[in-house]
C-alpha cells in the first residue's frame, strides 16, 4: 500500500468487531498525521484487520520515496547491454572460438607474467622512490627540497617511451657504469652489457617515471593531514620515525590510496611500451602473434583486452579493501563490505516483496 | 653567567633548580616554569612584549586575557612549540628549546627538544587527538614511542589514566565517536601519559558545547594539588576563580596583572583589567 497511513483519532463508523482496541492503537500517532478524514481504502485494510502485529506496526513504517526514473533508466541500460551483448555473441568478426584458442596460451599467459612482474617490480620501486621524493620536496633543507623538485620537473617532462628507449640505448652511450670521484677512481663498476637486461630496463625506465607521478599523489597526501596532527605529535615528543608511519602517513593514506591506484592503473597499462625495449610482456605477445597469424588480430586484441580488465579489477577490489583499512577511525561506523551489502539489499527486497504482497 | 641571562636567576645547564627563582612575591614553593623577557613578532606585530612569568610549582595558574592579547602564544613557548625571538624559558631550573652559547642562545637540536617536550604536558583546545587511533592507542602512543613502556605495559598505563578522567569504558572508541568532552578528556589523558611535571591547557573548553564544559574543568581540578604544575589558558573566569592559585592577566603582550583570585579577579588593579573582567562577567 502506498498511500500515507493516516490513522483516524475517531472512526466514527468504527468496525463491529473491535469497538475497544481501536482507540487505544489509533492514540499511538499523534495528532498531525490523524488530522485529514482517512480514505476508505486505507481505513478498510489494516485497521479492520484488527489485533494481529502486522497491522498495528503497518501504520507507522514509513514508506520510501516512489522514483520512477530510476526504473526507466535501468530498463534503458539493460536494453542497451542486451544489445550490445548479443553484438559481442552474435558478430563473426570477434571469432570467439580463436580467442578460446588463444585465451589460456603458453605463450601469452608467459607475456602475461612478465607485464605482472614488470608492474609489480615498478610499482613498488616507484612507490618508495615517490614517498622518498615526496619527504624530499616536504624537507626542510632547501638543498634537497630542489634536487627532489628537480627530479620530479625533468621525470615529469620526458615521455616515458623515451625514458625507456634511452635505458635501451645506455649500453651504447656509456660502456661501462662506474661509482666513484668525478674524473677520479671509480670503486664500484658495472659492465653494462651484463647488468642490463631487458626485464631490468624495463624496470628502471618505469619506475624513474613513475616515481616523479608518485611522488606528487604522496606529497598531496601528506600535506591533506591536518597541522594539529603535527603540532599534536611535537608536544608529545614523538620521534621523527614513528611520527611518520604511525600517526602522519596512516592517515595521509586515506588520501594517497586512490590516486595512487589511479597511477597503478596507468602503470599497468603502460607496461605495453616494453614491447619497444624488445620485452615481450602480454601486449608484445598479442602483437607478435597478430603478425604471424593476421587473421587472428581481432581475437588477440580482446585477448589482450579481457586480461587488462582482469588485471585492473583486481586492482580495484584490492583498492576496496586496503581504503577500508585506512578508514578506521574516519567515520563513526564503517559501511559495510559489498558482500554484506549485497546480503542487506536481498533482505530490504524481500521486506519490500512481502509488504506488497500484504497490501 | 653570561649576559642575556645575568641578573634572571637562571641556573648553569647542570645545577639544580635553586630557590633564587621562586617568586619573590611570595615564598611560596620553588617556581616550576619561569618565563624571563620574552619576546615574540609576527611579522610587524609584536606578540609578546617582554613577559616576564613565574608560575610556581605544583599550583594551577589560570591566565586570562582579551583574544589576540598572547596568552596562546605566550603558553605554546613554553614548550617551544613557538620559538621566542629573544627572552627565554625555564621549566624547573632547565632552558627550554635552547642552551647557552657564550653570550647567546642557540636552539637545541630536535632530540633534545623531544625529550623536553615530554616533561611539559600540552593540551590543545580543539584536541588534536589522532583520529586513526582508539583512545587507549592515542594516550599510549607517547610512552610507547619513546621507548619508556613496553606496549602491553603502555595500553594498561593508559587504560589506568582514562579511568582517572572517567573514561574507563571508552577505551577502545575512537575519537569521532566520543562527544567533544569526551575526546579532550582522552586529551587531557594522553598528556598526562608521560608522567609530566607540568601541563598546560591551551582553552581546553573554547571548542566545547556549553553543557560539555564541565566535565572537562571538572577533571582539571580532580589534577589540581596532585602535584603536578598546571597552567590553563582560559575565558571560563568562574573556574579562574574557582580553582586557580593564581590569575596571570595578560594585554597586548604584556603581563599587565598577577596575583591571587581573589585579588585579580576581585579588585583588579589595572583599569585593562576591569574593563576585561565587566565585559566578561
Amino acid at each position: 500500500m502506498n498511500e500515507p497511513p493516516a490513522a483516524p483519532p475517531q472512526p466514527a463508523p468504527a468496525p463491529a468487531p473491535a469497538p475497544a482496541p481501536a482507540p487505544a492503537r489509533d492514540s499511538l500517532p499523534p495528532g498531525p498525521t490523524a488530522s485529514p478524514p482517512a480514505p476508505a481504502d486505507a481505513h478498510g485494510m489494516p485497521f479492520a484487520a484488527g489485533g494481529t502485529a502486522t497491522a498495528s506496526a503497518a501504520p507507522r513504517r514509513v514508506l520510501p520515496q516512489r522514483r520512477p526514473w530510476r526504473w526507466a533508466a535501468t530498463l534503458l541500460l539493460l536494453v542497451v547491454a542486451a544489445q550490445v551483448a548479443h553484438g559481442l555473441a552474435t558478430n563473426p568478426f570477434y571469432q570467439w572460438d580463436r580467442f578460446q584458442y588463444w585465451f589460456l596460451r603458453p605463450s601469452i599467459l608467459g607475456g602475461l607474467l612478465i607485464t605482472l612482474k614488470v608492474a609489480a617490480y615498478s610499482a613498488v620501486a616507484g612507490l618508495l622512490g615517490g614517498t622518498a621524493l615526496a619527504l624530499g620536496r616536504l624537507s626542510r633543507n632547501p638543498v634537497v627540497r630542489a634536487a627532489s623538485w628537480l627530479y620530479i620537473w625533468l621525470f615529469r617532462s620526458v615521455p616515458l617511451i623515451v625514458v625507456l628507449l634511452f635505458l635501451y640505448n645506455f649500453s651504447a652511450l656509456y660502456k661501462s657504469l662506474s661509482l666513484g670521484v668525478p674524473f677520479g677512481p671509480g670503486f664500484l663498476s658495472f659492465d653494462e652489457s651484463h647488468l642490463a637486461t631487458d626485464l631490468v630496463i624495463a624496470v628502471v625506465g618505469l619506475s624513474l617515471n613513475e616515481a616523479a607521478y608518485a611522488a606528487e599523489v604522496v606529497r598531496a597526501g601528506l600535506l591533506s593531514v591536518d597541522h594539529g596532527q603535527h603540532e599534536a605529535a611535537d608536544a608529545l615528543g614523538l620521534p621523527p620515525r614513528y611520527r611518520f608511519t604511525r600517526i602522519v602517513l596512516p592517515q595521509a593514506m586515506r588520501a594517497i590510496v586512490p590516486s595512487y591506484v589511479n597511477q597503478l592503473i596507468g602503470l599497468v597499462k603502460s607496461t605495453s611500451l616494453v614491447f619497444y625495449v624488445s620485452l615481450l610482456d602480454l601486449f608484445g605477445q598479442v602483437q607478435n602473434m597478430g603478425s604471424t597469424f593476421p587473421g587472428d588480430v581481432v581475437p588477440l586484441l580482446l585477448v589482450a583486452t579481457v586480461w587488462y580488465v582482469i588485471l585492473t579489477s583486481a586492482v580495484s577490489v584490492v583498492q576496496y579493501y586496503v581504503e577500508r583499512r585506512f578508514a578506521r577511525g574516519a567515520l563513526r561506523t564503517p559501511p559495510p563490505t559489498p558482500p554484506a551489502r549485497l546480503r542487506a539489499a536481498a533482505r530490504a527486497l524481500r521486506a519490500r516483496i512481502a509488504l506488497g504482497a500484504a497490501a | 653567567m653570561s649576559a642575556p641571562l645575568a641578573g634572571t636567576g637562571a641556573p648553569g645547564p647542570g645545577s639544580a633548580p635553586h630557590a633564587a627563582t621562586a617568586t619573590p612575591r611570595r615564598a611560596g614553593p620553588p617556581a616550576a616554569v619561569e618565563v624571563r623577557g620574552a619576546h615574540k613578532w609576527y611579522g610587524a606585530h609584536h606578540v609578546l612584549d617582554g613577559v616576564e612569568l613565574t608560575v610556581p610549582a605544583g599550583r594551577v595558574t589560570a591566565v586570562l586575557g582579551p583574544s589576540g592579547s598572547g596568552k596562546s602564544t605566550l603558553l605554546r613557548a613554553i614548550n617551544h612549540l613557538e620559538k621566542l625571538d629573544s627572552g627565554h624559558v625555564l621549566v624547573n631550573g632547565e632552558l627550554i628549546g635552547v642552551r647557552r652559547q657564550g653570550t647567546r642562545l642557540r636552539e637545541l637540536g630536535e632530540r633534545a627538544i623531544r625529550a623536553q617536550r615530554g616533561r611539559i604536558g600540552f593540551v590543545f583546545q580543539d584536541f588534536n587527538l589522532f583520529p586513526h587511533l582508539t583512545a587507549a592507542q592515542n594516550v599510549a602512543a607517547a610512552p610507547v614511542a619513546t621507548g619508556r613502556r613496553t606496549r602491553a605495559d603502555a595500553q594498561e598505563w593508559a587504560r589506568s589514566l582514562l579511568g582517572l578522567v572517567g573514561l574507563a569504558g571508552k577505551a577502545d572508541a575512537y575519537p569521532r565517536q566520543l562527544s567533544g568532552g569526551q575526546q579532550q578528556r582522552v586529551a587531557i589523558a594522553r598528556a598526562m601519559a608521560l608522567e609530566p611535571g607540568v601541563i598546560l591547557f591551551d582553552e581546553p573548553t573554547s571548542a566545547l558545547d556549553p553543557e560539555l564544559v564541565g566535565e572537562v574543568l571538572d577533571v582539571i581540578k580532580s589534577l589540581a594539588g596532585t602535584g603536578t604544575t598546571l597552567i590553563v589558558v582560559t575565558h571560563e573566569i568562574g573556574f579562574a576563580r574557582e580553582i586557580a592559585d593564581d590569575v596571570v592577566f595578560l594585554d597586548g603582550g604584556r603581563i599587565v596583572e598577577q596575583g591571587p583570585p581573589g585579588e585579580v579577579l576581585v579588585h583588579p588593579r589595572s583599569p585593562r583589567t576591569r574593563a576585561f573582567l565587566s565585559r566578561a562577567v
